[in-house]
């Protein structure tokens, strides 16, 4: 048991100060590379939201998101990177999926799961805000309707 | 100075874990982080399901010994700069019923852990990983955790970016089999070697015209030793798969191979016939319209590390994606999901995505979606071998499907978002399920189902929703029709409150009509989120990705909590 209360202990003395984001391979719809590490948005702040064609909260958010995106991107300049989380089976329903939605997000796909479990997401949805300065502020779990007004307090937060 | 506060120098790793990658996981931390400004970062989460159960004869609920059961785990990541090192800890006092789908988890340990670092292009990663090579025919070491299926690596990957679009990879190791008090290994040994080459990284002109192309092809190779006294089994398998993928604007077009020789195992009853298999995808793709198409065919591609697992869920080398819908409402995604027959099947499956504009007139404010997927699965055509000294089983035509039906599945979807800002999705399925071959029940007849679900969410005030689910299934055969209503209400961004009835009636014993009502309550905050159930669940299958396990039918109190930081 020492060992276990020692890594608590590790764990805590360690300043858990603002998170950045952590760095794995995830790839675009046409099957390019690219490391979660290099997201941004010219100092602006993003929003990192994990879905999956299968699941039907986190397409309801999406949706309900899109209605009101190009608001938020003119009032904010905002920008959404939705990362699913289907694997082989799905993943070639994603671009359907996303252009049959006519959702004008930046969409990656996790196909081994890196980036989830960097990012250590239980289950989708999951949202989370960085700032302009690559730090993560905000994050939300599951979805409500609604929580995208609490998420767009938060983005405008950043703007004061 | 973080070692010396932990007194690093009196913990001894290898005497209580054995295990050469946890102790280097705290040394390289310790030396990192001493005497330096930059801590680098933890991140976490944390998982716990648990269940007190009740007696309930009515619906063949049982109480195990303990009374009830808890499934725990939480991740633990550190990064710093280019290297990264986590450990996950799960516990199983004892572990829920039904949970997980392969070998039993008991106890508490470290069920995962490693250390990583990049240097350059170069990627090392020691200890745990999950990898995946294409479509994931001939190699993926993947986790389900709320399945309980997890066939981890642990040995050692390399990932190489070779430049100009040329992408490496190479693994060795054991896989996770089970679990007491920390995760156990199989008996074989796998060796994965992975070439993609993307042609517009190459060619930069592609990708001034949007395309792209990438070429893939894999080997995958596993021991194990061969103990048998009678058969002589081949102690090394090995396996091939190539793969190309074209891109443009509107197209995305897949097509993989793999073949695997001669592999004599459980699963396939030990022949020795080559296993191969293809996946075809086509997709088209603009804004408001899209349609897809895919067939694949698997013959006799069970592979598994260990040749006698003693389940279909243990210690499997590769994943074979069905190429069905994943449905997402109750009744059809747990009473009839379909599963992937690895020793042989033909599928075939199309979808077609429309949305009616915006503002326009069967669209309204926020446009209107039809969705409509069908999909087919098949036999092989094949046919035994007579006086089959070579142990081959059976002869096949590639590609070619069999007169026999394992399932059929034609679904049509309406999306509608209102004025008010409610919503209305209206779900008509009709499914055709060989219920003996797919959830293995022997003479079971085959099960002809029709399912209606109307979905209707609304919100009542600023950030008060109600969303009501109603879900009727029709059947003559198993255990009949099915009613399912939902009730749910949320106050964003914190509360959930559902009520969920599920009646069974029309089966045939005209007395087993019965209710099964659970009520749930969940919190959420940030990354956190708790939720309680109480009432029954019914027994069912509960799929993530195409793999299913059973869950037995329960009567009591459950909570689940989830964390993120």
């Amino acid at each position: 048991m020492r060992i276990f209360f020692s890594l608590f202990a590790f764990v805590f003395t360690l300043s858990i100060s603002a998170q950045t984001v952590p760095s794995a391979i995830v790839q675009t719809i046409e099957g390019k590379k690219v490391d979660s590490k290099t997201f941004d948005n010219d100092g602006k702040p993003f929003i990192i939201n994990f879905w999956a064609t299968w699941c039907a909260p986190c397409k309801r958010e999406l949706n309900n998101i899109s209605d009101v995106y190009e608001d938020w991107q003119e009032e904010t300049g905002v920008k959404l990177i939705a990362v699913s989380l289907d694997d082989s089976r799905s993943a070639a329903r994603v671009a359907p999926y996303v252009n049959g939605q006519d959702w004008d997000y930046e969409v990656y796909i996790d196909i081994n799961a890196d980036f989830k479990r960097m990012m250590n997401v239980n289950n989708p949805p999951q949202t989370f805000l960085v700032d302009g300065n690559g730090k993560i502020v905000y994050q939300h779990v599951g979805y409500a309707p609604g929580d995208e007004e609490e998420l767009y307090e938060e983005i405008k937060k950043l703007l004061e | 100075m973080w070692g010396s506060k932990l007194g690093l120098s009196s913990i001894r790793p290898f005497r209580l874990f054995n295990s050469f990658p946890f102790f280097l996981f705290l040394s390289v931390i310790s030396l990192h982080t001493f005497g330096q400004s930059d801590p680098g970062e933890i991140h976490g989460n944390l998982n716990v399901d648990a269940q007190y159960y009740n007696e309930d004869s009515t619906i063949g609920a049982t109480v195990p010994p303990e009374q009830m059961g808890i499934n725990a785990w939480g991740n633990v990541i550190y990064t710093r700069g280019k290297f990264s090192a986590g450990l996950r800890f799960e516990s199983y006092e004892p572990s829920m019923l039904g949970y997980p789908a392969g070998q039993p988890y008991s106890g508490t340990g470290i069920g995962y852990r490693y250390v990583s670092y990049k240097v350059d292009e170069l990627e090392v990663t020691l200890g745990n990983f999950f990898e995946q090579f294409g479509s994931g025919m001939i190699f993926r070491a993947y986790e389900e955790r709320g399945l309980g299926v997890d066939n981890a690596m642990d040995g050692v990957r390399l990932r190489y970016n070779a430049g100009k679009g040329l992408y490496l990879k190479g693994a060795v190791g054991r896989q996770r089999f089970g679990f007491e008090d920390g995760f156990t290994k199989g008996p074989g040994i796998v060796r994965a070697i992975d070439a993609e080459l993307s042609m517009n990284e190459l060619f930069p002109s592609l990708a001034d015209n949007g395309k792209n192309i990438t070429l893939g092809g894999s080997f995958v190779s596993k021991f194990q030793e061969d103990k048998d006294p009678l058969l002589v089994l081949p102690e090394n398998v090995g396996s091939f798969a190539g793969r190309a993928r074209y891109t443009n604007a509107k197209w995305n077009i897949f097509a993989e191979y793999a073949h695997k020789i001669n592999d004599p195992n459980v699963q396939n009853d030990f022949i020795y016939k080559d296993g191969q298999g293809m996946v075809l995808q086509a997709n088209y793709s603009i804004k408001g319209f899209a349609f897809g198409l895919g067939a694949h065919t698997y013959d006799n591609m069970s592979f598994q590390s260990d040749r006698a697992a003693p389940t279909g869920f243990d210690l499997n080398v590769n994943f074979l994606p069905p190429l069905t819908l994943p449905h997402t409402y109750n009744l059809p995604a747990t009473l009839y999901p379909y599963a992937t027959q690895p020793n042989g099947e033909v599928g075939f499956q199309g979808d077609l995505v429309y949305k009616f504009k915006k503002k326009s007139k069967l669209g309204g404010k926020y446009g209107t979606t039809i969705a409509i997927n069908y999909a087919s699965v098949f036999s092989l055509d094949s046919t035994a071998i007579p006086n089959d000294e070579n142990l081959d089983g059976y002869k096949t035509n590639f590609f070619s499907p069999g007169d026999q039906m394992y399932f059929q599945d034609f679904n049509i979807k309406l999306h509608k978002k209102f004025k008010n800002k409610s919503e209305l999705v209206l779900t008509y399925i009709n499914m055709v399920y060989d219920i003996d071959v797919i959830q293995g029940k022997p003479g079971d007849p085959v099960i002809f189902a029709d399912f209606a679900i109307v979905d209707y969410s609304i919100p009542l005030k600023k950030r008060h929703n109600l969303r009501i689910e109603l879900q009727h299934l029709w059947t003559k055969q198993d255990k009949g029709n099915w009613i399912t209503g939902l009730a749910e209400y949320t106050i964003s961004p914190g509360w959930f409150f559902s009520i969920l009835n599920q009646f069974n009636y029309g089966g045939p014993v005209d007395t087993k009509q019965i209710n099964y009502p659970l009520g749930s309550v969940g919190y959420t905050k940030g990354g956190n989120r708790i939720q309680v159930n109480y009432g029954r669940q019914r027994a069912g299958i509960f799929c993530v990705g195409g793999v299913c396990r059973q869950v037995p039918a329960a009567n009591g109190l459950s909570v689940s909590i989830t964390s993120t930081f």
